[in-house]
This record gives structure tokens, C-alpha cells and sequence, in this order.
């Protein structure tokens, strides 16, 4: 799925990496919980969070993640931002809650990457 | 045999929102010597685990990196409280970090776990009131 489309599909507001939104991810994964998201290896994934600290953007440079969703309408720090566009991730803030976020991204085809691990 | 390539990080503790940093460093450099990714990942996430472990329990210590020609070593050491039960705390979801720990994104009882996960050998030295150093292993695909 294209970035674009994430925006598209969770009315998101585009923080930073708006020229990145060509780019594709092919699973998604929505947690607060950062050691959750650490033990979960996939590439070009998507990190759908409501927690906003700069943690959140290092567990996605480990992960090689290219973009993170802010759900509930978070907005994070400049610092955070600025770290992001440093490492090319895009970073997104949506007014959906993260149950709908993720529902919505599921059901328009963005699997949760366990499809592969069979 | 030739000498490995030796890197030292110091990791300060008390500053939980700069943790990470050496671990950042560390995947730089590796992309830079041309490891592969999914290793570099491995590294990465072991060491960054590991460096919020030390800022959360022991006031920070010190990563060491050996990069051999097969394999790459990660030493974390810290002169913190040491770790009174290693069986315990390697139980996923066990953890003593505090609540304020948790709402940051850690502290769920995953790091020694993800740790021992993405490392294909992992040994703890540990003392209560004296230090632990945690010695990881990274097979280079």
C-alpha cells in the first residue's frame, strides 16, 4: 500500500516526508508498547502509535520503518520531527482512534505481516 | 587471525529520551562497512534494547562493539544493581522497571527476551550491588 493512500484512507495530516508518500509499505503494526514493536521484524512496515516521545522514532529507525501514524490527533515534539526527517521517515497524525486506524488500513488490504511467518 | 575492528559507545544513564543514541551510531556505522541490512537490524535492535535496559535499571554503562570477520560482539556493561534472578528476568512480560518507564514504551518485561531473540548467543555476567555485562553474539549472514 502506498503511503499516499494511508493519508488518503486516515485523513492523516502529513507532519514531515511529504515528498516519501510514493513510497510502499506492506504491513502495519499498532502498539504503544515499543519492546512489542521491537520483537516484531518486517521491513516496510507501518507503525500506528499513541504514544509520542522520541523513543517512538528511534524504534522505528531500528526497525527500518518509513513512516509512523499518530493516532487520536497527537502531534509530536520538533525534536522528534526533525529526527524523522533526518533518517527519511514520514510521520502522519490522524484523528481516528487506533482500533479504527488499524481497522481501516486492514480492511482496505494492509495485513498485519503474520501472513508471512507461516 | 586478524584484529577485529573495536568500538566504544559510553551510554549515559538518567536521560531516557537520548537512549538509543549509540545504537543509532552503531547502525551507521555497519551500513557503512557494508553489512547486511537484516544483520545490521539484528545488531541494532539487540544493542538498543540493551541501552534502554542500562539507562532504565543501572544509570547507564558502557557498549562495546568487536566486529570479527564472521560474527560481530556486542558487550554491555553497567556497575547497576545487578540482576538477582536471570531466569526471571528473562520470562517475557517480567520486568521491575517503573510505571513511569512503562508509559514511555518500555518496561513490559521484553528486553532481555528480544534481546536473547535477535542474538544467536547471548551470556550474562551479573552481581547484585556490583554490575551486570551482557555479552551478545551476531552471526554475520
Amino acid at each position: 500500500m502506498k503511503i499516499q493512500s494511508i493519508v488518503d484512507l486516515l485523513e492523516a495530516e502529513v507532519l514531515c516526508g511529504a515528498d516519501l508518500l510514493d513510497g510502499n509499505v506492506q504491513s502495519a503494526c499498532g502498539s504503544d508498547m515499543m519492546s512489542d514493536v521491537l520483537a516484531y521484524v518486517k521491513e516496510q512496515a507501518v507503525l500506528l502509535t499513541g504514544l509520542v516521545n522520541p523513543q517512538v522514532i528511534r524504534t522505528a529507525m531500528m526497525m527500518d520503518m518509513h513512516c509512523i501514524v499518530f493516532v487520536r490527533g497527537k502531534v509530536p515534539s520538533e525534536e522528534m520531527i526533525a529526527l524523522a526527517v533526518e533518517n527519511g521517515i514520514v510521520l502522519l497524525s490522524t484523528e481516528e482512534r487506533m482500533y479504527a486506524a488499524c481497522g481501516k488500513l486492514y480492511t482496505a488490504g494492509l495485513g498485519g505481516g503474520e501472513e508471512d511467518d507461516t | 587471525m586478524s584484529e577485529p575492528l573495536k568500538f566504544h559507545f559510553p551510554v549515559s544513564g538518567g536521560d531516557f529520551t537520548s537512549a538509543g543514541k549509540a545504537s543509532v551510531q552503531v547502525k551507521k556505522l555497519l551500513r557503512q562497512l557494508g553489512i547486511s541490512p537484516d544483520t545490521i537490524r539484528r545488531v541494532a535492535i539487540a544493542m538498543y534494547e540493551g541501552e534502554i535496559n542500562m539507562v532504565i535499571h543501572a544509570n547507564g554503562g558502557s557498549a562495546d562493539l568487536e566486529i570479527y570477520g564472521d560474527h560481530i560482539k556486542i558487550i554491555l556493561a553497567d556497575t547497576g544493581p545487578g540482576i538477582p534472578n536471570i531466569d526471571l528476568a528473562m520470562q517475557e512480560g517480567f520486568s521491575t522497571a517503573p510505571d513511569n518507564i512503562r508509559s514511555l514504551g518500555f518496561g513490559a518485561g521484553m528486553g532481555l527476551p528480544n534481546m536473547k531473540r535477535y542474538t544467536d548467543d547471548m551470556q550474562i555476567d551479573t552481581e547484585v550491588g556490583v554490575g551486570t555485562t551482557v555479552t551478545m553474539r551476531v552471526n554475520i549472514a
